[in-house]
């Protein structure tokens, strides 16, 4: 390993002399190293930062629902009494009233979604590693990137200061629906629109940079189909932000002028709220916000999912020890992807009375679009078909996201269907569906990153034992709170309730569908409690995320014995990363080359070297 | 390692980063208008028959505002096309036109906005609807008993000005130049003959007359609302395009000494979504103006 450090002379030897911005390379202080940075892995770390801090945040939000879910109106022991001394009224003796249970939820989904994992998965290993992967000196607009992050910054900080104004944050779920949104009591909507239109602008400016970058700063020799797939997943998801954000914003702007402004976009002709006629036009349409959010909405659940498959990917291929199996069906599923899931957005809208044959096309493309999604799990899978594979903290994590997207995945079938769905809409059982997605799925792929790229920033290895504690907790504990919500759903307890479905269990009716069994209810304390033992999971990885930073173990360049280009760069990378552009000579899996000296072979590797090995290109 | 492509065209692309970078922004502004059309679609599509407001608006200011920002893009182009042949005088005579044709441009979308604003439509006790600009309005300090005549309305809703809840001044009477209608419909289509023939005059409204008085502002109904909107969105756009053109123009010049290729590139980059904000009003004319 040293001596691929040896191959770089020291950063600033070989740089051109460029007297017009020397200044920003000496000395920089606090400022300008950490907060107004514009060096892509400044910007990406900033960003993994803050995504963690929401997504704690976002955990202990849904921790408080789930306590009141579980134990409705009894006040949450230990953050009782600090919630009511900070929210007041709507925690009056440090229990969750339904308002301040809506306004969790709410705020629960946006935190989670736009400002942690979307941060996580595309901006922070989006901008530390795609150039660095490509070759490049840091993204196409270093200013516009840094630009982007204050963006989002300020979109953060706008939602969470709407927890502390009066009436709270806002209620109306994270799709926001009108006339909900518009005729709840408190301005925490108008927070929330604000906010999302600064994270949307975030995530635009990110777009267009990670675009520009792919295409523009390639190194030589870095052909389309040399890219790691990693790169073609962020390039994907690039585009899905591009072009299905801007019209969320619109509706974003369209619900503010509603709620500002006093319109009527969403709102029917003759709207009672309390009832009493509202003060309004009428005219609008309630079905249009959710038109234009979901067309957002879809797009945004293959942002969630393609920079975690992306990270999967690169971790399987360099811990199986061969090509990962099917690369060119991995980029073009992962183009159709993208494509078709800007035409499936209305498959969330089956119960609003579409017609018979819309509701049959956006089934027909639900499914279309499964397809390619199978493929790229199963290029996954049969990539560890005859590999040596080895067992660490980010390969576990990569594994564990294999079986827990599969159940994602496939239990979203019966939704996309538009029969079964009328019968399971609104029911714990998506919320099943998609936190299998997103939780045990995004997020544990986010970890097998962070374990991964962890030795490029630092130099240094998270410590293995913990990762492992943290890694088989985390996997139990998941599944023991999103399995039994299956179980619920199914059973027809519906999501969005305060009381956790309490009333509807004792409501009765004779003759009728019976109300849910006590057996459905009971469940709820074991979702509480293993919810609780997953956050307590985490600590050993917080532990170990800033312990090692200084105290792990120490190692070269390339511990994973990697071949992609941001393992040929020194650790951690300096500013412009790369002492000399890189030529590419390769693929980006060359694993075990038969005759090849080690049974790895860098990108960049002079095609020389290789020259005995039959497939060396 | 510095940033390559900067200035210079990548070659398998033909493109250098800024260009790509502008067109993709392009992208997603086509997507955002796209969105704001298509609201504006679904609105009129859903609006009951006759409920769909026509003839608002001015032709005539709206086919100056359009000939205006036409123009503006040819000296946009000009102005580009300056650079490249290096002729810096040409250039900035060019871009002064182009940031004057748009703070024209800007002008007379106020003049329009203020139009609507003071705009009422005030509907009587009487069951009949009284239509007009604002002119005056008379307020009785309620201490004093004096009259007060204003030129402007106090406040935001009716209500409370005739409550005299606003600073203690009680709406006694309004004056507007316009006419009164029995139906709200006729108020609907102001191209119709009827519409056309009727005589607008001075009209003194009692307060006592008066059960509802609102201006066309956005909440006014669903067109006001999407006009404000796109048109007020558009204006921010071209407010933003007008200032980065103006700081090119001004202060940003100093750069045509030391980088003029460079330059010429920005010129070319805000050129281009000056297009872009034209192009947006073209679609914005024929669909508020015309239709």
């Amino acid at each position: 390993m040293e001596a691929t450090v040896q191959q770089f002379p020291p950063y600033r030897e070989t740089a051109a002399p460029h007297g017009h911005d020397d200044h920003g390379h000496h000395e920089p202080n606090f400022w300008s190293k950490y907060i107004f940075s514009t060096d892509h892995k400044v910007i990406g770390i900033q960003y993994g930062f803050m995504a963690l801090c929401f997504m704690l945040f976002g955990f202990f939000l849904m921790l408080m629902m789930r306590w009141q879910i579980a134990h409705p109106g009894v006040p949450v022991p230990v953050f009782g009494p600090l919630l009511e001394k900070i929210l007041g009224q709507p925690a009056a003796h440090g229990a969750i009233s339904p308002e301040l249970y809506n306004s969790f939820g709410a705020m629960h989904g946006t935190i989670m979604i736009f400002l942690g994992v979307v941060p996580l998965a595309f901006a922070a290993f989006g901008n530390y590693v795609v150039p660095l992967m490509i070759g490049a000196p840091d993204m196409a607009f270093p200013r516009i990137n840094m630009a982007s992050f204050h963006a989002f910054f300020l979109g953060g900080v706008v939602m969470l200061v709407s927890f502390f104004i009066p009436g709270g944050a806002a209620q109306a779920g994270w799709t926001s629906y009108s006339p909900l949104a518009t005729t709840i009591p408190t301005n925490g909507q108008v927070f929330w629109l604000v906010g999302m239109v600064l994270l949307i602008t975030s995530s635009l400016l990110g777009a267009v940079n990670f675009i520009a970058t792919i295409i523009q700063l390639r190194a030589p020799g870095m052909t389309w189909m040399r890219l790691p797939w990693f790169v073609w997943a962020q390039f994907v998801t690039a585009f899905i932000l591009l072009l299905a954000f801007p019209p969320l914003e619109a509706a974003g702007v369209l619900q503010l002028m509603d709620n500002v402004a006093h319109t009527s976009f969403f709102l029917p002709t003759g709207l009672a709220v309390g009832g009493q006629l509202a003060d309004r036009s009428g005219g609008g349409s309630p079905l249009l916000w959710q038109h234009l959010f979901w067309f957002l909405g879809h797009p945004e659940v293959y942002v969630l999912i393609l920079p975690a498959m992306g990270i999967v990917v690169e971790v399987i291929a360099n811990n199986t020890r061969k090509p990962i199996w099917g690369y060119k069906s991995l980029v073009y599923s992962v183009l159709f992807v993208g494509f078709m899931s800007f035409l499936v957005w209305a498959h969330h809208m089956f119960l609003t009375g579409m017609g018979q044959k819309i509701a049959t096309f956006f089934q027909a493309t639900t499914m279309i679009i499964s397809i390619p999604s199978v493929i790229i799990l199963t290029c996954m899978l049969l990539s560890l078909w005859g590999g040596s594979i080895r067992i660490n903290t980010p390969m576990l994590f990569a594994l564990g996201f294999l079986p827990m997207f599969g159940i994602g995945g496939l239990t979203g079938l019966p939704l996309g269907l538009a029969v079964c769905d009328v019968y399971l809409h609104d029911t714990y059982y998506i919320i099943a569906h998609f936190h299998y997605v997103v939780a045990p799925g995004t997020i544990f792929a986010l970890f097998a990153g962070i374990y991964f790229w962890f030795p490029k920033m630092t130099g240094r290895k998270m410590n293995e034992f913990w990762g492992r504690v943290h890694f088989w907790c985390s996997f139990a504990f998941m599944n023991i709170v999103f399995m039994p919500m299956f179980v619920q759903g199914i059973k027809g307890m519906l999501r969005r309730m305060s009381d956790g479905g309490i009333n509807y269990s004792a409501a009765r009716v004779p003759n009728a569908i019976d109300a849910l069994p006590g057996s459905v209810m009971q469940l709820n304390g074991v979702i509480l409690w293993a919810a609780v033992c997953l956050g307590i999971a985490q600590i050993p990885f917080i532990i170990n995320l800033f312990w090692s930073i200084s105290h792990g173990e120490k190692v070269g360049t390339n511990p994973w014995r990697a071949t992609t280009l941001d393992w040929q760069t020194p650790t951690p990378p300096p500013h412009g990363n790369f002492a000399h552009e890189p030529h590419v000579a390769r693929g980006p899996y060359e694993y075990s080359v038969p005759g090849a000296a080690e049974d790895f072979t860098p990108q960049d590797a002079p095609a020389d070297k290789t020259s005995t090995a039959p497939n060396a290109h | 390692m510095e940033i390559p492509y900067t200035v210079k065209n990548r070659p398998d692309t033909g493109l250098y980063n800024a260009k790509l970078g502008i067109w993709l922004f392009l992208a997603s502004e086509v997507m955002l208008f796209g969105g704001l059309f298509s609201a504006y679609i679904l609105l009129r599509v859903g609006a009951p028959a006759g409920e769909w407001p026509h003839g608002w608006l001015d032709v005539r200011l709206g086919t100056v505002n359009t000939l205006l920002l036409a123009l503006s893009a040819i000296t946009t182009l000009l102005a580009w096309a300056s650079c490249k042949v290096r002729e810096f005088g040409k250039f900035k005579f060019f871009h002064a036109c182009t940031i004057l044709l748009a703070l024209t441009f800007l002008g007379i979308k106020s003049y329009e906005y203020h139009d609507k604003w003071i705009h009422y439509e005030i509907q009587l006790n009487n069951g009949k609807i009284a239509d007009g600009h604002f002119e005056s309005a008379v307020y009785v300090n309620q201490a004093s008993k004096q009259e007060v005549e204003e030129h402007s309305y106090r406040g935001n809703s009716f209500s409370q000005v005739a409550g005299g809840t606003t600073n203690n001044y009680q709406l006694a009477s309004v004056t507007i130049h316009g006419h009164v209608v029995e139906k709200h419909e006729e108020l609907m289509d102001l191209r119709s003959e009827e519409a056309k023939k009727a005589v607008h005059k001075e009209l003194t409204i009692a307060a006592t007359d008066i059960k509802k008085m609102e201006n066309y502002g956005p909440r006014h109904n669903t067109f006001t609302a999407i006009y404000f909107t796109l048109t007020g969105l558009h204006a921010l756009h071209i407010f933003g395009g007008t200032l980065v053109i103006f700081y090119l123009w001004g202060p940003g010049s100093k750069m045509w000494k030391t980088d003029p290729e460079r330059f010429t590139n920005r010129i070319e980059v805000s050129g281009l979504f000056w297009h872009f904000v034209d192009l947006v009003w073209i679609f914005l004319f024929p669909v508020l103006y015309l239709t």
